[in-house]
């Protein structure tokens, strides 16, 4: 499997949802495939179709209404599959943990791989965090 | 059976260096692309890692899909586009061929076509269908000035339906594309293959960022390996076309091996310029370009081809 690991570290396509985040996030992911950052020179591409990806990206608190749509994209995705959790709200759920309307427990809806915190996080942490994942999958 | 066909079909003009050119190929694409965005673009074996990452990837099934083609037709696909680029290539390179293979060539480029057709409408989600539906009037679209382009080489050796004689005649003659038809041909050529390949302003049926990849929005895993697969083989086996039809083929004598690839590097650029300067266009206006406006340019060709200009 190391040699497999290797090529999937080399390839990873990366479909994202937005789990009811403020779209800060989603924003600052979208700076990843900007010319400054640029991250198909690690492979790493967009892409639209859940069928098609390797990593989830996944940002905001889950409100109770969206929980079950990500628990369907994740059981839709062709495994295997990794869960990158981006921003604060997913790790901690800072000024909603209270809320009535969200999910206390974001790891009992989808397993989350790799939290990214930062409120937005920036993109060079992003992309340490895409290394993180790559250093682990290469062994 | 000679030992010999199984090493045109499996090794030389056939499987293996046609897949390993185009990945190849696909990555001069991204990464020209890349510049032309003013990005760094990916490493040079990421074709090849995609590729093999996606045939360790999980196969899904859609429950109301049809499995069976939706299994087959990505497979069925990459048959065609081998035996396609081994008939091209052994007239290209050992002059081997057959009466009529032109035609066959030009079927099995739309059979490559009805491929996707199936392929998107067996899965039943709504973006495979209306990527499909696209698919079908993009090759109503293409399919006829495709026919002109290719009649004007007939036309021009004097009527001879055999690859391997049109190539001998441009030997003897000149390359088509010295003469005015030619020249309007291999043109319209390279717009028709743009439409066949699904390139950039006529990348309507697997619009990305509008229906998601249409037909291959479902695949997954190996079935859409094979899919990237065919899509880069294609890179190989029109351009090896259109050389072989109005650039006078290939020479093993002198500096043929270097004039080829640079003809196959010419044409590849220029499919790369277009598809990183045009904007994708509505299915509408494909149809009414490719019947308005490049098919009377293809008949023009043709006109001109048979007054012998």
């Amino acid at each position: 499997m190391g040699w497999y690991n290797k090529r999937l570290a080399k390839s990873l396509w990366v479909f994202h949802i937005s789990g009811s985040p403020c779209n800060n996030c989603d924003i600052e992911i979208l700076d990843l495939i900007t010319p400054k950052y640029d991250v198909e020179r690690l492979g790493i591409k967009l892409v639209g179709s859940i069928r098609h990806a390797d990593v989830l990206l996944i940002t905001g608190v889950f409100n109770k209404k969206v929980a079950p749509k990500i628990r369907k994209i994740y059981e839709q995705a062709p495994k295997p599959i990794f869960v990158v959790a981006i921003g604060s709200c997913p790790s901690s759920g800072i000024c909603f943990k209270d809320s009535y309307n969200i999910v206390q427990s974001r790891e009992d809806v989808i397993p989350i791989n790799m939290y990214i915190p930062g409120c937005p996080p920036k993109p060079e942490a992003m992309i340490e965090g895409v290394a993180k994942l790559m250093e682990i999958l290469n062994g | 059976m000679k030992l010999e066909y199984l090493f045109y079909i499996f090794i030389f003009p056939g499987i293996l260096f046609t897949t390993v050119l185009g990945l190849i190929i696909g990555w001069v694409d991204r990464k020209v692309s890349a510049r032309f965005q003013f990005r760094v673009g990916p490493p040079f074996l990421q074709n090849f890692n995609d590729f093999f990452k996606l045939l360790g990837k999980e196969t899904t099934l859609i429950k109301n899909s049809i499995h069976s083609l939706f299994i087959a037709t990505p497979f069925i696909a990459f048959g065609v586009l081998s035996l396609l680029t081994t008939m091209i290539g052994v007239t290209l390179f050992y002059h081997v061929g057959f009466g009529g293979d032109i035609f066959v060539i030009m079927y099995l480029m739309m059979i490559y076509s009805v491929m996707i057709i199936l392929g998107g409408a067996s899965t039943g989600n709504v973006y495979s269908s209306i990527g499909a539906g696209r698919e079908i009037k993009l090759l109503i679209a293409d399919e006829l000035a495709f026919i002109f382009v290719i009649l004007v080489p007939i036309i021009k050796s004097g009527y001879q339906l055999n690859l391997e004689n049109i190539i001998n005649f441009q030997a003897t003659n000149g390359a088509f594309i010295g003469s005015a038809s030619g020249i309007l041909a291999f043109l319209l050529g390279i717009i028709c293959i743009q439409a066949k390949m699904t390139l950039q302003p006529f990348d309507i049926p697997e619009a990305e960022t509008e229906i998601v990849e249409g037909p291959l929005m479902e695949y997954s895993g190996p079935p859409l390996a094979f899919w990237k697969l065919n899509h880069f083989m294609m890179y190989v086996i029109f351009p090896f076309f259109l050389i072989s039809i109005f650039l006078g083929g290939f020479t093993l004598s002198g500096l043929g091996i270097l004039w080829f690839i640079l003809k196959y590097l010419g044409i590849i650029v220029v499919m790369i310029i277009i598809k990183n300067t045009n904007p994708r266009i509505r299915i509408d206006t494909a149809l009414k370009f490719f019947w308005k406006y490049a098919s009377p340019v293809g008949l023009l060709a043709i006109i001109l081809a048979i007054l012998g200009v």
